[in-house]
Formats: structure tokens, sequence, C-alpha cells
């Protein structure tokens, strides 16, 4: 064990600061640290998806990495999706069409969505069902994400690609 | 306010808990953070099988951060251990069954032997769970090893390793069922088969692994468990039991649970330990599975080997089946004959079979204990009897489903005395419903049997393996004792509703809200629910057994009726008429035929107070709430046909799910989208089953299946879409007309796959009669069946 180091970070557009073991993994300080318990761990060796979350925009496992790792990066949780009391159109979709039952792996599944649809805004059934493949979801069979991805893309593209 | 005459049953209302998890707002076991609360974690055994000699915690105890460290032996000095208990079976059902049970209790820590790879030897507590777990690798533990026995045949052989030495056996389980005269009617059969079918070992693998936090008040000597069960009043009995505290002043809560699916259907040593722990502690305690441990520790399922033969006629109608079958029950025995005794009767299926024998064997190995998993016995049953038409038809150069149409109950024979006792002690009827129709309508959702064949048939000159597989299952559901609920009218008018229910996903806080929307005549946003908490009602049962939607409804109809005729005396009482003259409408109780003449149920409860001035008539005492625990009369008959169609890649062994269909019927329809959620869900899970998820263990016992980058749960890539076909013949079972159908989706793949995948190959004369379908193994057959 060796002694705490200082994180920074931006987490959902606040600046955020903490203290933590160099070995604390990314996941445990956000959840544990930040209070941000909206990130779960299915697997903790980076499977299951479930800690997706963005890092400097781009999507990564949260339970593969160190907090420390992330120091002075710009982060997004499902925390930061809605803008207020308005759900973002990822969340709106997954609403819609029932996309999700347990909810337990639905902060990553709209994160790598979201992540997703930020490179191919327009994606065919097999696409998207590619790029969800890096998360696992017990509950619902998929079927109604997929629905829900392709019609939040749908929604998005009409908003004029803005997420 | 907005007119309320619509009914909600029915409706694909979206639901009211989706807010709080799409934001993650939802709160998880492993969300909750007390103040001073401690970390666990536990010292697992390595062996499969041994005798301990030392579990030292001498340099464990003295790590940073650590708390306490207790060994098994400690353990037992400060709990006693829980007797080998007597299995709680109806006396109607152990009457009338030949049987005879052995029930070893797992202890909360091993303490003279460890049984299976994972089963806890000793518990760290410390500040923090990096922390414990640093000192659990510091425990010194001298195991004697013991031989291991990895299958049941190897635990029942002779001279086979004792797991329990006192009882001198591995066999802890036998029964048998009969009906007709089995042995005669296979002498006279024109056709005779004999098949071994295996079905593997797979599990639930919710996306969220078990966990438990328990905190203990000493000021008023009460214990809060918050755990990620499927049943909270069953946990508070247990926990009240090992702490010797009045049930009264435990509280089990169950917060947002991330899937259950049977693994968190039962207590688990855990679930005693960590309260336990709070409570010598004085602080809270936590303890989170991670995946390594939940799929090492947490139970797993299926794993059953049936040899059965059968015997028909020259029409392909089937005269007499007789099975018998061995379940790995893995060292302990959580649920007693429960799932081996559901095979056994589900096995028939929709079918007439006026002879048919089951003798079932449990036998302990040194494995992870084997438990409920979503069907529950069913799909090994499904299995067995789907395989068995199937083979049945290629003997007699028949189509499958001919064979089906031909054995089929009809809707005119319903209901149907199947002539078996269900494991309520009740003879099973087959209540309502019409197989050979949903056996069409799965056909027709795939394209056609006749079409498929033409186009098989042309893929076959391709040199490409197509293949269309059907399972049919018949399930009892909503079983009993009972489901409790407790109706109130809140002092604002809304309607409150208790029940031990508890979700884990299905949308609960929805489906009662349209139910009780409906019973009362207002919004489901004026109904508020309190689930999943034995704080909220006295007595609860759980969800497991596709039973929640079928016991509560009923229980919510009977309590609001008792309540609703008091809630009319004191209305009938404020509007100066009778009582019959009232109706419920729009949140109010109004005069029949007199629009106007009505006072809101806000002001009813406020009139039914106790205490000065209030409304209500003389007779009629104060408060307005009733509680009604719902016994139901036996189990209501769900059904489904599932079609699938595959392509099988014959180089390399791949099976494609080309098209799938689920023609099926639980009666009346609450929300018919989240009803398709549920068997989506459930399918998809068969089909991993089937043909990925595998929990492999070699002769030694050890698990070499311990993550899931080995344990393979199916992506989004590996699940085809999902036609719905949905027959919805009421139950006259229940006030609603509801059948349970949590399970029912994961009952069916694995024979619909084998068939299918059987279908495709038939040229090559490849059965499928062990689950998983492995692709070496295919191409291994396919190479086989080439060189012959
Ligand atoms: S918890 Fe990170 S991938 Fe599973
Ligand atoms: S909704 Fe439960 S795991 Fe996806």
């Amino acid at each position: 064990m060796s002694s705490p180091v200082e994180v920074r970070m931006i987490v959902n557009g606040t600046p955020r600061a903490g203290r933590c073991e160099p070995r604390k993994l990314l996941i445990d300080f956000l959840r544990e640290e930040l209070g941000l318990t909206g990130t779960h761990a299915g697997c903790e060796h980076g499977v299951c998806g479930a800690c997706t979350i963005l890092v400097d925009g781009v999507a990564a496992r949260s339970c593969l990495m160190f907090a420390v790792q992330a120091d002075g990066a710009t982060l997004t949780t499902v925390e930061g999706l809605a803008d207020g009391d308005e759900l973002h159109p990822l969340q709106q979709a997954f609403h819609r069409h029932h996309a999700l039952q347990c909810g337990f792996c639905t902060p990553g599944m709209l994160i790598a969505a979201l992540d997703f649809l930020a490179t191919n805004p327009e994606p065919s059934e097999a696409e998207i069902r590619d790029a969800l493949s890096a998360v696992l979801c017990r509950c619902t069979g998929y079927q109604n994400i997929v629905k829900a991805v392709a019609d939040a893309a749908e929604k998005m593209r009409a908003a004029g690609g803005a997420s | 306010m907005t007119g309320i005459d619509v009914d909600y049953v029915g409706r694909a209302l979206l639901r009211r808990e989706d807010r709080r998890l799409l934001t993650g707002a939802g709160q998880f076991v492993a969300d909750l953070e007390l103040s001073r609360m401690l970390h666990v974690a536990f010292v697992r055994s390595p062996l499969a099988h041994g005798r301990i000699r030392t579990v030292d915690l001498r340099a464990a105890a003295a790590a940073p951060g650590v708390v306490l460290a207790l060994n098994g032996a400690d353990l037992l000095r400060l709990v006693p251990p829980a007797p080998d208990a007597q299995l709680s079976l109806p006396s109607k059902w152990t009457a009338a069954v030949q049987h005879d049970f052995l029930n070893p209790q797992q202890p909360l820590l091993a303490h003279d032997k460890v049984r299976f790879v994972g089963e806890p030897l000793a518990v760290i507590v410390a500040d923090s769970r990096y922390a414990a777990e640093d000192a659990a690798e510091l425990a010194n533990v001298e195991l004697d090893p013991l031989p291991a026995v990895v299958d049941a045949a190897g635990a029942l052989a002779a001279g086979a390793p004792i797991l329990h030495e006192h009882f001198g056996t591995n066999r802890i389980g036998h029964f048998t069922i009969t009906k007709g005269d089995v042995a005669a009617s296979l002498a006279a059969a024109p056709h005779r088969l004999r098949r071994r079918f295996v079905h593997h070992r797979y599990a639930a693998m919710p996306m969220e692994c078990r966990g438990v936090v328990a905190a203990y008040d000493a000021r008023s000597d009460a214990m809060t468990i918050w755990s990620a069960t499927q049943v909270v009043h069953w946990l508070r009995r247990e926990a009240a039991h090992v702490l010797q505290m009045p049930e009264a002043r435990v509280r089990c809560i169950a917060l947002d649970v991330g899937g259950g699916f049977g693994v968190k259907g039962h207590v688990y040593p855990e679930d005693l330990l960590i309260p336990f722990l709070a409570r010598r502690l004085g602080r809270p305690v936590r303890w989170i599975e991670d995946r390594h441990e939940h799929l090492l520790c947490s139970a797993h399922s299926r794993d059953q080997v049936h040899d059965v033969e059968i015997g028909f006629d020259d029409d392909g109608h089937i005269l007499a089946l007789d099975d018998a079958f061995t379940a790995d029950s893995g060292a302990w025995n959580t649920l007693g004959a429960g799932i081996a005794y559901n095979t056994a009767v589900h096995l028939p299926g929709p079918y007439k079979i006026a002879n048919y024998s089951s003798s079932a064997t449990i036998a302990v190995t040194n494995k992870v204990p084997n438990s409920a998993y979503r069907g529950a016995g069913r799909p090994e049953a499904a299995f067995v009897m789907e395989r068995l038409v199937d083979l049945v038809a290629a003997e007699l150069k028949l189509e499958p489903a001919e064979i089906r149409r031909r054995n089929m109950i009809r809707a005119d024979e319903m209901p149907y005395h199947a002539g078996l006792l269900y494991r309520d002690g009740e003879p099973i009827v087959y209540d309502s419903g019409d197989y050979p129709e949903a056996l069409e309508k799965a056909l027709d959702a795939v394209g056609g049997l006749v079409a498929f064949r033409r186009h098989q048939a042309e893929e076959r000159q391709r040199g490409r393996y197509v293949g269309l597989g059907i399972g049919c299952y018949v399930e009892g559901t909503g079983v009993g004792p009972f489901e409790g609920a407790t109706v109130r009218l809140d002092p604002g008018g809304k309607i409150y509703v208790a029940s031990g229910a508890c979700p884990q996903g299905q949308g609960m806080e929805t489906v009662f809200a349209q139910i009780v929307a409906d019973q009362w005549r207002v919004s489901p946003d004026d109904v508020v629910l309190a689930l999943a908490d034995t704080a909220a009602i006295a007595m609860g049962f759980g969800t497991i057994a596709s039973r929640s939607t079928v016991t509560l409804s009923a229980a919510i109809h009977h309590a609001s009726g008792k309540l609703r005729d008091k809630v009319f005396a004191v209305a009938a009482n404020m509007l100066e008429c009778a009582p019959a003259d009232l109706e419920l409408r729009d949140s109010s109780v109004g005069i029949v035929g007199v629009p106007g003449a009505a006072v809101s149920l806000a002001k009813i409860a406020a009139a039914a107070r106790p205490g000065w001035d209030h409304s209500r008539p003389s007779g009629v005492d104060a408060g307005l709430e009733e509680t009604h625990y719902w016994e139901p009369p036996t189990v209501t008959w769900s059904y489904a046909v599932h079609v699938a169609i595959v392509d099988v890649d014959p180089d390399l062994g791949r099976v494609s799910v080309a098209r799938y269909a689920v023609a099926h019927d639980c009666g009346t329809v609450v929300n018919p989208l989240l009803l398709d959620g549920q068997i989506a869900g459930g399918t998809a899970q068969g089909l991993g089953g089937v043909l990925l998820e595998e929990l492999v263990y070699d002769e030694s016992g050890q698990l070499l299946t311990g993550s899931l980058m080995d344990y393979l749960v199916p992506t989004a890539s590996d699940v085809p879409e999902i036609a719905m076909i949905h027959l919805a013949a009421p139950s006259p079972l229940n006030p609603l007309g509801v059948k349970g159908v949590g399970e029912g989706g994961a009952v069916a793949p694995p024979a619909a796959i084998a068939n299918a995948v059987g279908d495709a190959l038939a040229p090559f004369g490849i059965e499928i009669n062990r689950t998983p379908i492995r692709p070496e193994e295919l191409v291994a057959a396919i190479r086989a069946a080439r060189s012959r």
C-alpha cells in the first residue's frame, strides 16, 4: 500500500478532486470518492461493459483504469447525460422502447451507445448490434435496446446531430 | 381531474422505475453508503474436497485496516450451526409421493471439511475492501485433500468419496412418480426408443452480483439487512433465527436489484453472516460479491442426466414413457426436491401420455450448490420430451410437427387432468389454453413449415444446412403457499399497497400500479407501492417461480375488496345513501347514476380517521387498511411453443439462429410491452444456455470458467430478433385471469435449438442429445458421418 495521491478531473462538466491510493480503480474512485454510483461494476475484469464511461470523449472501461491514469482527464458518466430535467435522446428512447429491465447494465449501455453514435450517426441494425456487443445485458435480450438506439440516432440526426 | 374510466390493465404503459435507472439515480446494494461502514472479504477454499487442518488468521488479523478475522471454528463457537433440517413439503405431497430425502445444511463458514472450490473458510472485516482482500491473502490455510466427485454418476458409484460422511451416501434424495402401467404398455408398444439426454450446468448470471449490507442499532436492538435478494421475508426469518432476535426487530430490504432469475431466490450464508458481524462489531458491514466469487460460489443450475425409454405406435402416438434421471445438486442441497420434482412433473409437457414414470436421484458432488434458475428444472424436462418427439418422428419418417399434433392435448379437452401431483400437493390440472393453435401460430411466424421444407431442400442442394426445430412446454406458475398485500387509503387519497413481492427488473412498480388503478378507479400515478421490504407487511413469500403477477394481483384484489366495503360504508354515511348505491369513479366514490353526488377518496380517508369529528357510521372502526394473504388453490398453467430456424456451418460447426418465434399464453396480459420484454430476455438466456454458456469443472473439481471471458453470456450480436405471438386464454384460477410468464422464455430454447440443429444435420444422421451444442463436437460428428 502506498500513500494516497491527489487526483483531479473534470466530471460531467464539473472540476472534481479527491485523494486515493495509486492502485485505486477509476470505477471505485468515481463511486466511492465522488459518490457517482450510477456507473456499475458487473465484472471488474473488462468484459461486461457496465462500467463504461467517456474518458476525454472516448468510451473506456473504468474497471480497467486506475484513477491516477485519469488525472487531468475529462469524464462523462451516466449522471452527466441528462440536461437538467430533460433526458438525453438516448435516455428517452430507452424509456420509450422498454430497453431496460433491472437497469444495471443501462448506464454502460447508454454511454457505449453515445460513443458509438458520435462516430456512426446513421447506423444499420447490424452495426448497432456489433457496437453494443461491448456491453452485456442479461435482462432484455437486446432487441429493445437495438430499437432504442436506432430511434435515438434518428432523433439526434433530426435535431442536428447535437448530443 | 381527468376521467378515469379506462382500464389500465392491458395497456403498454411505460415504466415508472425507468427514470431513476436511466439517470444513474437507481440504488443498488453496492451503492449504499453508511457511516463507519466496514468491508468484508472471504478466504475461500482452493480445493474441491478436503479436511480442514488449519485456517490460521494471525497474519491476516494483524494486517493494516483489519478489524476482525474469523475462521469456521471461531464462528462455530459464536453461532451454533443450523441442524440438518427436514424439508418443508406439504403433507398432501409427502403422503402421496414415494420419496426419501436428506437435507445437509451449509454452515456459514466451513469448519470441518471443504466441499467445493470457493466455499468460504474465513471472513475478514476491514475498513476497506482493498484492505480486506490484502489481508485475506495472508490467511494460512492447510487442508488435507480428499478425492473429489464431480458428477452424479461418480458420486453414486460404489466406493465414491462421501461428502457428508454422517449420511454414509452421496444420494441425498430420491423419489418416483408414476401413472398408468409403464412396464406393460412399453412391452406392448409397437416401437420403442431408448436414449440418454444430458443437460449441462449453467447459471443465471445476473449483471449485478449478490451483495449484503447490514447495520445494527443497539439502542432499539434492531437489525436492518439490505440484500440483493428475491426473498426478503425468507431472509428475515432465517436471520432472526441465527441472530436469536424476534422477527419484528429484523428488517430486510431489497433495493434496486440488478437481475435475479432464481440465483438470488434463496438465502445464502453471506446473507446471515454479514448481519452477525454488524451486530458483533457495532458498525455497518458490507459485502459485495465480485464476478469471480459469483461464478465460484453463487448457485449454478441445470446439470441433469436422463435415461429414457419411449413406446409409440405406427402413427406416432406416444403410449408410454419411462424416465430415470440424476440431478447433480453440488455440495449442498438448497431447494430440496423442488427442481428435480419440477422436472419430473413437467416432462410430459403438452402431450397425452397415459403411462408415465419418472424416478429421480439427487446426488451431492464437489461443485457449487445447484439451485433454481429461470425454469427451475423445466428446461431439462422440455429438452428430454421435445427431443424424444423428434426422435419418434425420425423413426417413423414423419414431420416432427405432425407427431406433436397427434399427441397434443386439445383445447376441447381442457381442463385436462394430468394424473400427477404438483409440488404443492394438488392434482395437476392444465386449466386453459390451446396448445395446437400455439404450434400452428409459431410455425406460421417463421414462414410456415411447407415453405421451410422447400427452402431447406434447395439449401441442401447448395451444400448448406438449415434446420427447423420446435420446443414446446407447459409450466405451472403462480405457486403457493401465499402472497400478501396490504391496501391502505392514504390520507391524501392515494392508494398505498405493500407486499413481500421483490422486483429485480420485471417492472412491478408499473404493473401493480396498473392493477391497483383499475381496482380503485384512480390514475396509476396515484398508486404508492412498497415492495421488497419486510417493514411494509408482516408476511411475504417473495419473487421466484413466475409467481408474483399471479399471486400478488389476487392478493390485491381481495384486500381491495375488503377495503372497498369499508370505504363504501363510510362514503354512504357521508352521502346519506346505501353502500349498495355506490361506485368508484375518478378517485372518488359516487352514487350510481347521479353525476356530481360523490365524495373524494381523500375526504373519505379523513372521515375514517380515529378521534373526534369522524364521519364513520356506528359499528365501523377507524382506519382504512386491509391485508389479505392469498393462498392460490394451485398453480395455473402457462405454455408456449418456440420455433427456431438455424443455419449450421458444417466446416466450423457454428450455429446461427436465423429466425425465432414464440407463441405463448400467459392469460390476461397486464402490460404487453413488459410482457414482450420478459419473453425476449428469457429466450436470450435459453439461447445462451444451449449455445454458449457452460460451467466447466475439471476432474479435481476446479472450476475452469471463472470469468466472463470463459463463461460466455450472449451479446447483442448473438441474439436474434424474437417474434412473439400472444394467445390469451384467461386463467380460471385467479381474479385477474393471469398466468405467470417470468421463466417461460428460458425453458424451450435448448429443445428448439437442439431439434433445429438435428434437423439441419439430418442428412448426416446426427442426433443432438446433450447440451451445450459445441461447434467442435458438431464438426467432429459431421466429419465422422462423412467418412462413414
Ligand atoms: S465492470 Fe468493467 S467491464 Fe465489467
Ligand atoms: S437491464 Fe438488466 S442487465 Fe440490462
